[in-house]
Order: C-alpha cells, then sequence, then structure tokens
C-alpha cells in the first residue's frame, strides 16, 4: 500500500475524525450507544454504507452532470441503506427492533453524504473505498468509545455480561442511570471533544 | 381534546426531536449562534415537517404497505408488498416536497422565501424531517395524527433550537475553558437543556 492510500484511510480514524473534529453524524452517535451490542451493529451497517456509496458514487462520477449529483448520491446512499436495513431485519431481528428508525436515518447521515460529495465525486474508486471504510472506522471508534463507557458505568455491564455487580443483583455498583438517558450522551460526547482537543492543541478554537 | 394535549406533550417535551431523540443535530449544533437564524430555520422545519409527514403517511398507506394497492382494483396488485421502497420513497417525498415548497415561495411569497430560502435546502438531509416520517411509520399513525405529530414535532424542534440559541448569544460573553470552547461548550448546554426537558416527563 503506497503512503497515500495509507493516508487517506488512517487519516479520518484519529486527526480528522469525523465525529469529534468535524461534528458531523452526531445523531446517530447518541441514539444508538446506550448498549454496545447496538452500537456495534450501527458501525458495521455505517461502514459498509460508507464505503460502498463511496465506491457507487465514484462509479459513476464521469457521467453524472454536476446539476442532478445530489439526487444521484442521495439514491445510491439510500439503496445500501434498504439492502443493510434489509439483511439486519432478516438476520437480527431483535437488534433490529432496537435500533429502531436509527438505521433508516443513516441515509441522512452527514458523514456519508459528505464523503461522496467532497471525496467520491473526485477521486478513483480504490481510494474512494478507503476514504469511506477510514470514515467509517473513526465514526465506529467514536461509537465504541461512548458504547462502551455508557453500558459499563450505566448498567453495570459490557455487551451484555455483568462487569460490576449492580445493587439490584445483589452486587455493590449502583448504576448512572444518567448515563443511559439523552442527558449523559451529551455531556459524554462534550467530555471525549474536550479531552481531544486538549490532547491535540492545534485544534482548539 | 384529551389526546391532543397528550399527543403535544409527548411531541414538543418529552420526546422531543432534538434534545431527548438525537434528530437533526447537525443543524442544530451548525445554526444555534444567532436566535434569528435560529427561528427561522425553525419555522421552515415546522412548515416542512407538517407537509412531509402526512403526505409520506398517505403513500405508505396507499400505495406500500401490504395490500395498500387493493384500491386499484388490479389482481396482481392486491398482495403486493412494497415496504421495502418505504426509505428511497421517503427522502424522494422530502427532497421533492422541500423543492416544490421553495419554488412556491419564491414565486408567491418574495419575503418569506428570502427569510427561509437558505434553510430550505438544508432541510432536505436533515433528519430530524426523515426521523418524523420514520417515526409516523413505526407508531402507525392516522392521517389526522401524523398531520398533529408533524406540527408538534415541528414545533418541539424549533422550541429547542430558539431556546439554545438564545443562551448560546448569552454565553459569548462568559470564559470557557480552553478545550472546551466552540462545539464542547454546546453539547454540554444541549445536555442541560435535555435534562430541564426530561421534567416533563412525569406529566
Amino acid at each position: 500500500m503506497t503512503p497515500k492510500l495509507k493516508k487517506i484511510l488512517i487519516d479520518p480514524i484519529v486527526r480528522n475524525n469525523p465525529v469529534a473534529v468535524q461534528v458531523l453524524g452526531i445523531c446517530s452517535a447518541l441514539a444508538v450507544t446506550t448498549k454496545l451490542q447496538t452500537t456495534i451493529t450501527m458501525c458495521f451497517a455505517v461502514i459498509f454504507v460508507t464505503v460502498f456509496s463511496n465506491i457507487g458514487v465514484s462509479l459513476v462520477r464521469k457521467i453524472t452532470p454536476g446539476s442532478i449529483r445530489m439526487i444521484v448520491e442521495m439514491t445510491i446512499i439510500a439503496t445500501m441503506v434498504i439492502v443493510v436495513d434489509q439483511i439486519i431485519k432478516a438476520f437480527a431481528y431483535d437488534i433490529s427492533k432496537e435500533l429502531s428508525v436509527f438505521v433508516g436515518l443513516i441515509i441522512t447521515n452527514c458523514i456519508v453524504m459528505g464523503r461522496t460529495e467532497a471525496f467520491a465525486l473526485t477521486h478513483n474508486p480504490v481510494e474512494s473505498a478507503l476514504d469511506g471504510l477510514g470514515n467509517g472506522l473513526g465514526y465506529s471508534f467514536v461509537l465504541l468509545c461512548v458504547g462502551s463507557i455508557r453500558e459499563l458505568f450505566g448498567s453495570g455491564s459490557l455487551l451484555g455480561f455483568p462487569i460490576l455487580k449492580t445493587v439490584s443483583a445483589g452486587g455493590w455498583y449502583v448504576p448512572n442511570g444518567l448515563l443511559v438517558l439523552s442527558p449523559g450522551a451529551f455531556f459524554l460526547i462534550a467530555a471525549f471533544i474536550w479531552v481531544v482537543k486538549t490532547v491535540k492543541k492545534d485544534m482548539a478554537e | 381534546m384529551q389526546h391532543i394535549t397528550d399527543m403535544f406533550i409527548q411531541s414538543v417535551f418529552t420526546q422531543n426531536l432534538a434534545l431527548s431523540l438525537f434528530l437533526g443535530m447537525c443543524s442544530f449544533l451548525a445554526l444555534s449562534k444567532k436566535v434569528k437564524t435560529a427561528l427561522g430555520l425553525g419555522v421552515a422545519v415546522i412548515v416542512v415537517q407538517t407537509i412531509t409527514i402526512p403526505v409520506n403517511n398517505i403513500i405508505l398507506n396507499y400505495f406500500l404497505k401490504e395490500g395498500a394497492l387493493a384500491w386499484t382494483g388490479v389482481p396482481f396488485l392486491a398482495n403486493l408488498d412494497l415496504s421495502f421502497l418505504t426509505l428511497i420513497s421517503f427522502i424522494g417525498v422530502i427532497a421533492a416536497m422541500v423543492q416544490i415548497l421553495e419554488m412556491t415561495l419564491d414565486r408567491f411569497f418574495p419575503p418569506l422565501y428570502n427569510a427561509l430560502g437558505i434553510f430550505l435546502p438544508l432541510i432536505t438531509v436533515n433528519c430530524a424531517i426523515m426521523g418524523g416520517s420514520l417515526f409516523m411509520e413505526q407508531r402507525d399513525y392516522t392521517l389526522p395524527d401524523s398531520f398533529l405529530y408533524g406540527l408538534f414535532s415541528g414545533i418541539g424542534w424549533a422550541f429547542a433550537i430558539v431556546l439554545l440559541a438564545g443562551i448560546m448569544e448569552k454565553l459569548e460573553y462568559s470564559h470557557v475553558p480552553r478545550g472546551l470552547r466552540g462545539i464542547g461548550i454546546v453539547f454540554m448546554t444541549v445536555g442541560l437543556l435535555a435534562m430541564a426537558f426530561m421534567c416533563f416527563s412525569g406529566m
């Protein structure tokens, strides 16, 4: 792999992270992270959609007139999301119930639209696929961090296995209910951004 | 009447699209610096939400659901299940509606178009609109209910963004820790707002 391709793949994971740095795709990052299992499913769904919609848009980039490119991108993305939605419904029905509308909302996830618009329209399919993969991984990285913290401290378990034994189950840990509710998610993301910006001083505004 | 007030409290406060379901966050965070812009975007969301949710409801119930095409009278259409097309038809309807609204405003109400114009294209990719339609599908609303839901959830979203913009305007003069400046403090404020809205859940 050439250094250029490597940079395309690695850059969005930490240095130019779509969620923490560019603040894109926040809706689902907050909504699906109450449990790690739903978080992981969502991450795979988003990675699949970013990679394949990037490839799709990149393949037709030379024959797409500029004036209708938004609709073309939207159709390609929506098709990919429908594929993912049907797969999850077929093989993981319980999880699809918990994710409720948020798989469908990948269509309006600004990361996907943003990457096709900003990258895939001007690059070849291989680079676009790597860019999609990198951004998907960057998104997953933040989601997994937030998801593990919320499940571990909010309900004392990880992936459904009890780690910190809660009081109601005869243990010692009093779960922090706030983390499972919506304000907890906002505070966690704020803290995450605070840490990232303090460690990397050049990004502070 | 009871039904309407219940729905109002539910969609504006306890199930607020922005603060408890995290929908429309991108524009919610990006455009909450000034009360005036927030108000413009909020009104645009209310209008689009009130139109698209009932339209999507009609499309869902008369074209896409299993057996929905029975009204055509064509035998092989009667048992057709097109619900896998839900996502793509909803997004198509939203994009088309926003475009039509934009052109209508431009032709007949130029002052309103100048005020809302720049926000309308943004709304196509606002997940609050798409989310509203998907919740309508999930909760099986009837046509009048989906109209009310569209109106109330739009009001809830607009209310939240105007409140946040008001706070952000005051916050401009306060001393915020370095790393939290910019987007960090917005998240903190939204978290506190979300806590305040949660208090309505006992009603």
